[in-house]
């Protein structure tokens, strides 16, 4: 077991880790944040999307144990309280949310690319997050939710 | 209560109300079955087979018991009750203990302190196997007679011919409904020798009826919770892992959790039916169909699950929306050493579809035919029967409506672009935008909805008042399709109230709900809402002698005359109901019979680009017009139409399981390739609103109609495109180039 630091969504953790497990099987078995969620476990779908000091990134494919110091943000710290990131809310109010097990990825991945680039065309909006697959919505109202958000 | 008044309540029907379960699954507080937790709770995993088909010599769980942090490790020999379990018929071992049937069926599980340790344990069982040669070809299995269901459908005058005939092969590959979400679950024992299990499940009650017995319990003793899904679309209607951890759970005395990654889901779980399909069709030399012949054979793997309804389906509505006066059909399901198939979205329709509606664009071809006239031309319509059946539609059928709608649709403009975002083949291949080709195709699509065959198909349900508001009570599962918010929108329209809670019930606390299935739950446990919230209403009116009733209370002649408070004064009141759609019939020995509830049809247009060259297609947008009845929630409606035809895009262009002498070789996300942001067409779609059907405010099952001609419609349009016919789905890059 390997001890490590980080901070998650601003609060200080710690945790023992194995060596073989990845940064989303602890976030989420671990560190009690379950929402990151584990569909293909191999970079393929974006289920687990989280911000790895400042870069977007597949929990699944990174060792937790190389987290040791680092800054994560996941899908627990975008609300802030009751108030839903513009994302999620606009997530919400255009249908793209169905099962919902691709959701968390797809507003982490979201977030983090309308804040670096406020103003996208739909072309950048579906190939920036044409790493994050969703089953049931066929990303139609995906995309007017965050087409709407960058017309703002 | 006319629709107007049904409408104005806030959150009622025909608005796009905000589904209770949006903003949990946003911030990733939403409890799926992967995400739960038990206190002191064990995790399991499965021993599955290498082979197809093998005699298991010897089982020795010695080395994996002897490993630190195991508790037990079980086989068929531990299975207390049933040594059988299955959805329609218990034919399957609950372990493979003397015979293997197909590649990765389950002979073992552990539980173990951690998942690691019960993963290494299970691999450390050593089996003996006799591998025997598998059956895997469907024709051979059906020369053999190794059949599930032979379903004979003769219609009309069968000397009758028409002087056009154009004869087809077809073949649909194997699909999975790859639910982002995978099989998961946890059953905790109650202490008293009972079991409540929190599954991957589309039908609770239906996992209920298939646990309970293998366990040697009684059906009190074990409860099934309607649970968070990851999608289902088919793919939860068997069991998987539910007896598994149930037995654990027993055995151990300890909550036990499973959870399957993704190449266990792909082998863990049943997939469309692949098919192969022989038709001939024959018309006069005006384009009116004089008779259509067909053999279908669905592959149904190793365990009969729903192959006998996939395949009966699939032969009810092989010759599609048309009349046709002479009619003869024979599908079998046939029994191999394949991997399992079973329900996925469209259920047998979406396979024959893709056979016919490529013979009808060959006739038209033939005839020399505009597709959509000749379609149009043979239309069903209300007053004519099922051309298979004989069954009289009496209901709203709009086929020719939504075909001419979506005729009616602006098409979209010309590749004028090189951004390679806009090419087929994307950022990842090179295609010259002057190699580009661009094609249209149409395809007209029907389904039943509901359960058929004079099967007791019902839902019950319960609204409730209390103080605090209504409460609407069902086991039926949300896969995620919204049927928690149809139901409150139901409620609220029903009652006048705007504050209607859904509650979840488990197996013990209410009936059956039926499958959340065969686009059935919106009219079925939504028409159950909609009768106990009516019988509520009435009662209460009653009761205190009002004429109106709101969230403060009933009213008379605009007066209060008992708050929510005084009309729960002895408690919450409550009324249930079970509620039944119209009867359905088995068919008699040619297949005819008053045998589904309600259709529903839809039709597409696609638009598509393609590289000759490279054999890489781009689908540019499709246009679809639905018959819906009523949409009670038109965001939600959209929601099923732009997903539905994703995977109908999926199964044109390139979903399909390679599965090779009964083992597959694509079981991951890498190389079982799903449809991202990138392939995604845009989707026009208009809903076709038509009065009719028994449905809730008239409102039809949506689910399942955009998957069904979307693919025959995507495949005619490449088609177009390159001048060439296709006879396969997925299409691949060689159909397309003749070039392997």
């Amino acid at each position: 077991m390997i001890d490590i630091t980080l901070t998650v969504n601003g609060e200080d953790r710690s945790a023992s880790v194995r060596d073989s497990e990845s940064l989303l099987t602890v976030l989420r078995e671990t560190l009690a944040l379950p929402g990151s969620k584990p569909a293909c476990e191999q970079g393929e779908c974006g289920s687990c999307s989280v911000v790895l000091d400042g870069e977007l990134v597949c929990s699944c494919l990174v060792m937790a144990a190389d987290c040791d110091e680092s800054i994560v943000r996941t899908v627990e710290g975008l609300a802030q309280g009751d108030k839903l990131h513009p994302v999620q809310q606009a997530m919400l109010d255009s249908g793209g949310v169905q099962c919902g097990f691709c959701t968390p990825g797809f507003v982490v991945a979201a977030a983090h690319y309308l804040d670096e680039n406020p103003d996208p065309s739909s072309d950048e909006l579906r190939e920036e997050l044409s790493g994050n697959i969703c089953r049931c919505t066929g990303y139609g109202a995906i995309l007017r939710a965050l087409e709407g958000l960058a017309q703002r | 209560m006319t629709l107007d008044q049904a409408t104005r309540v806030k959150g009622g029907i025909g608005q796009s109300t905000i589904r209770p379960d949006g903003i949990p699954k946003l911030t990733g507080d939403f409890a799926f079955v992967n995400d739960l937790f038990a206190e002191g709770m064990l995790h399991a995993a499965t021993r599955r087979s290498p082979h197809a088909k093998a005699r298991i010599v010897s089982i020795d769980i010695a080395p994996a018991l002897a490993m630190a942090g195991v508790h037990t490790v079980i086989t068929q020999e531990d299975v207390p009750g049933d040594p059988l379990f299955g959805l329609e018929d218990r034919d399957q071992p609950v372990f493979a203990h003397d015979e293997i049937n197909y590649w990765g069926e389950p002979i073992a599980v552990v539980a173990a302190d951690d998942r690691e340790t019960a993963r290494r344990a299970a691999a450390a069982i050593e089996i003996e196997f006799d591998v025997l040669e598998p059956l895997t070809d469907p024709e051979e299995a059906e020369r053999q007679g190794s059949v599930f269901r032979h379903m004979k459908i003769r219609n009309g005058d069968q000397d009758l011919h028409g002087e056009v005939v154009v004869e087809g092969y077809y073949e649909t590959a194997m699909q999975d409904q790859a639910p982002l979400g995978t099989e998961a679950g946890l059953a905790v024992p109650d202490g008293e020798g009972g079991i409540d299990l929190y599954g991957p499940s589309q039908w609770v009650h239906a996992d209920h009826e298939q646990v309970y017995p293998c366990l040697g319990l009684a059906p009190e003793q074990v409860r099934v919770h309607p649970s968070g899904l990851g999608g289902a679309f088919g793919s939860r209607e068997d069991m998987s892992l539910q007896i598994h951890i149930c037995l654990l759970a027993q055995i151990t005395g300890r909550p036990v959790k499973m959870e399957y990654d993704r190449s266990e889901s792909f082998t863990g779980h049943v997939h469309r039916h692949p098919s192969r399909m022989w038709y001939r069709h024959e018309a006069d030399r005006e384009g009116n169909l004089v008779r259509v012949e067909a053999k279908i054979i669905l592959d149904g793997g190793a365990f009969m699950s729903t192959t006998n309804a996939v395949m009966a389906n699939a032969s009810y509505f092989a010759v599609g929306p048309y009349r046709v006066p002479s009619v003869q059909v024979d599908g079998y399901g046939v029994k191999t050493n394949n991997p399992t198939c079973g329900a996925m979205r469209g259920f047998g329709a979406v396979q024959s579809c893709f056979g016919y509606e490529s013979q009808m664009d060959r006739l038209a071809e033939k005839l020399g035919m505009d597709p959509v006239g000749l379609r149009l031309k043979n239309a069903l319509a209300p007053g004519d029967r099922i051309p298979t059946t004989g069954q009289l539609i009496e209901t709203a059928l709009p086929a020719a409506e939504c075909l001419e709608q979506v005729r009616l649709m602006p098409l979209p403009p010309p590749l004028d672009s090189d951004d390679p975002r806009h090419l087929p083949g994307g950022t990842g291949l090179t295609t010259p935008r002057s190699a580009v080709k661009r094609g249209v195709g149409y395809a007209l699509g029907i389904k039943n909805l509901e359960f058929s065959e004079g099967f007791d198909d019902y839902a019950e349900a319960s609204v409730v008042l209390t103080p605090a508001g209504a409460e609407v009570h069902t086991s039926a599962v949300e896969c995620g399709q919204g049927l928690m918010v149809v139901c409150q929108q139901i409620a609220r329209s029903a009652l006048g109230m705007e504050h209607v809670a859904f509650v979840h019930d488990n197996t013990s606390d209410m009936g059956s709900a039926g499958s959340t299935s065969a686009s059935r739950q919106t009219q079925m446990t939504g028409g159950a809402v909609l009768e106990a919230a009516r019988g509520l209403k009435a009662e209460v009116l009653k009761t205190h002698g009002g004429d109106d009733l709101n969230d403060e209370g009933v009213w008379r002649d605009g007066s209060l005359v008992a708050t929510m408070d005084e009309v729960c004064a002895n408690g919450p009141v409550t009324f249930h109901t079970q509620y039944r759609h119209p009867p359905t019939e088995p068919p008699n020995e040619t297949g005819q019979g008053n045998i589904h509830a309600d259709f529903a049809v839809a039709a597409h247009r696609a638009v598509v680009d393609v590289d000759p060259e490279l054999g890489l297609v781009r689908v540019v947008q499709i246009d679809t017009a639905q018959d819906v009845g009523k949409a009670l929630n038109p965001q939600s409606v959209i929601g099923q139409v732009e997903g539905g035809i994703m995977q109908g895009v999926g199964l044109a262009t390139m979903e399909e399981m390679v599965v090779d002498r009964g083992r597959i070789l694509n079981a991951n996300f890498t190389d079982y390739l799903l449809p991202t942001f990138l392939d995604a067409p845009n989707v026009e779609a208009i809903l076709i609103e038509q009065e009719g059907s028994w449905g809730p405010f008239g409102a039809k099952g949506v689910g399942e109609p955009p998957t069904i001609s979307s693919t025959p419609a995507i495949v005619a349009a490449i088609a177009d495109a390159v001048g060439k016919h296709f006879n396969r789905v997925p299409v691949r890059p060689q159909d397309i180039t003749g070039v392997l």
